[in-house]
């Protein structure tokens, strides 16, 4: 790992000294509460890109899975035991789910593994949907009150923003350790050339098995962010559209990066809230973004305006060169 | 024993219905590789024009069976548009062409919601077919029968269109095997905006002929299209007689699961998806795995 120099470093500074801030410099409550679901977000987000990215296996039945993990937590809490029981019970429960995912989908790659995913997705929204002793059904299930980490109350906007952001940026660090072990490496080898990585002696579906694996831990730590942060869940949060958004956000910052992710889940937070103020057809424009996206930009917003920028660098230090040469 | 009879009728109803759905599903699936995640969407279009074409447009009520041709040649058109517009601008990218169709069916299910609105749409049974047919002791509703027998003669149609014809032929060979049919001068893009029309239309025939039974309401595209997406996975996608199998199959166990396991129902659905997967993951007909 090269060191951090430059204005690279300065970017990383400045954005963490941003982020460490924003109780401070934002307008209100309202925007601290923005804040901290595009952080949790960006933790789904992630862990989705551990598969979208950097395995090359695109899930549409993720929300399921931190719908699994919201679900848990409610149920735990509702049924008398403590938090520190909630969180247990969802993060494992929230792995088994995936284990069982990923039993199912690995047995296919590529279109396969969607439509399995999506399958898989949909039935935990009719499970939440109709097994209504467990889930109360449509009605969800409220929360009351939050846990106090170390004792510290994290019931005010801006201590939950802090609370989300310690677990948001572990999670930051764990996928750019990850992405840069040699598990990783060799996760990316399974993406681009999986026939060569199982002739090189790699176990492909054991690679892909831990991907999974990772992808749902996360997934299952932002679904307990974000019950603890709404206090409240219902099938609405486990249904196909909310798939649908996360894998918008990944792929409209760009899988396969590091950052695209976060970019991606605060450009779809912030359009969902400031739109969702003025009308009610965000799923009008989730589609829309959706296709665009696809069809216009389908590398991502952060490796498609890095490459714009190269481009035009590129042409204005053409021009100087052209100049540079006509001088003499 | 009556309501297990009843009970079977209307699963094989609902079978019938899952048939028209998926059938078009599984060849789009078959020929084009992708799952067309707006199948769904497609139904529930077809159920709400043929819904507003029943209940009468520009002061013309028309006849429902005219209104259920009318409603499906409409979405079969909106489908070869889908095709030939956006989803011929991602070739050989069959990610980006579900996230597509992914992307246009929250369009259509929030076009309908601003247009139907939130209420569920109910659709008069049509006339001569309201009644009860009795045999025995036994009741059954007419309009359920004819469902069948529909389901019955659009499976034979389709099968004769497949094997019998020289557009059959071509779809067949395309499914089999797209690259060695385009070299024996199969114009197979052309085939895919046949299919993919031929399918919508079948979607929305379906929606519409189903409507009298389910209703139309928002969000029933998202009840439709996994259960499309079982029956593809049971049956094996590019299989005719998959669909059939896995559509009666998916529709005994959703209506016995729906009667015995309420809460579980959605949920039952899965075992013999878990089971196909483990033991035949091409499906029970299928040509090749997903």
């Amino acid at each position: 790992m090269t060191p951090l120099t430059g204005p690279r470093a300065l970017v990383y500074v400045v954005a963490l000294a941003a982020l460490a801030t924003v109780p401070y410099w934002m307008p209100g409550d309202y925007y601290i509460n923005v804040s901290s679901q595009i952080l949790f977000y960006a933790i789904f987000a992630l862990g989705l890109n551990v598969l979208v990215g950097y395995a090359g296996l695109v899930s549409l039945g993720h929300a399921g899975l931190l719908g699994i993990a919201a679900y848990a937590t409610g149920y735990v809490l509702q049924s008398g035991y403590g938090h520190s029981a909630a969180i247990l019970t969802a993060l494992l429960l929230g792995l088994v789910s995936m284990a069982v995912y990923a039993v199912l989908s690995l047995r296919a790659t590529g279109i396969g593994f969607i439509m399995i995913t999506l399958a898989l997705g949909e039935i935990v929204w009719g499970l939440c949907y109709r097994w209504t002793s467990i889930t109360g059904g449509d009605n969800g299930i409220n929360l009351h009150g939050r846990p106090r980490p170390f004792g510290l109350s994290i019931d005010s906007p801006s201590a939950y923003y802090y609370a989300t952001l310690v677990v948001f940026l572990v999670a930051l660090a764990a996928v750019t350790i990850f992405v840069r072990s040699p598990l990783g490496a060799a996760l990316m080898g399974t993406r681009d050339q999986p026939r060569r990585m199982n002739a090189l002696g790699y176990h492909v579906w054991g690679i892909r098995f831990w991907a999974c694996m990772f992808s749902g831990l996360l997934t299952a730590i932002s679904g307990v962010l974000f019950v603890y942060y709404t206090q409240f869940i219902s099938p609405q949060a486990v249904d196909l559209t909310s798939s649908a958004e996360v894998l918008l956000m990944v792929i409209s910052g760009g899988a396969g990066t590091l950052f695209g992710p976060i970019i991606g889940a605060a450009l779809v937070v912030v359009v969902k809230s400031v739109v969702s103020g003025f009308i009610e057809r965000w799923n009008l424009l989730l589609g829309a973004i959706f296709v665009a996206i696809v069809i216009l930009m389908p590398e991502g917003l952060v490796p498609g305006t890095a490459r714009l920028w190269r481009l035009a660098w590129r042409k204005a230090g053409a021009r100087r060169g052209v100049k540079a040469e006509a001088k003499p | 024993m009556t309501l297990y009879l009843l009970l079977a009728v209307n699963s094989i109803t609902f079978g019938g219905l899952l048939f028209l759905l998926s059938a078009g599903f599984s060849l789009i699936f078959g020929l084009m590789r992708i799952p067309n995640l707006t199948h769904g969407s497609l139904f529930m279009l077809g159920a709400y024009f043929g819904a507003t074409l029943v209940g009468g447009m520009l002061a013309i009520v028309f006849d429902f069976w005219i209104a259920a041709l009318v409603a499906a040649l409409l979405v079969a058109a909106f489908g070869a548009l889908i095709e030939r517009f956006l989803l011929r601008q991602l070739p050989g990218n069959p990610l980006a062409q579900v996230l597509v169709t992914l992307g246009i069916s929250f369009m259509v299910a929030d076009v309908c919601l601003m247009g139907w609105g939130g209420d569920p749409v109910r659709v008069a049974t049509p006339e001569g077919l309201a009644g009860y047919i009795h045999y025995g002791p036994l009741v059954f509703p007419a309009y359920r029968l004819a469902v069948i027998g529909i389901a019955v003669v659009v499976a034979i149609a389709l099968w004769l269109l497949l094997d019998r014809t020289r557009l059959g032929a071509m779809i067949r060979a395309g499914v089999d095997d797209p690259d060695m049919a385009r070299v024996v001068g199969i114009r197979v893009s052309q085939l895919f905006t046949i299919v993919f029309a031929l399918g919508a239309g079948l979607a929305a025939f379906a929606g519409i002929i189903g409507a009298p039974i389910l209703s139309v309401y928002p969000g029933l595209d998202q009840d439709m299209l996994p259960l499309a997406l079982v029956v593809v996975i049971l049956g094996g996608s590019g299989s005719l007689l998959g669909s059939f199998i896995g559509s009666l199959i998916i529709g005994f166990i959703y209506n016995f699961g729906q009667a015995m396991l309420p809460e579980l129902s959605y949920f039952v659905l899965f075992l013999p998806m878990l089971l196909v997967l483990i033991l035949r993951p091409q499906g029970l007909f299928g040509r090749f795995v997903p």
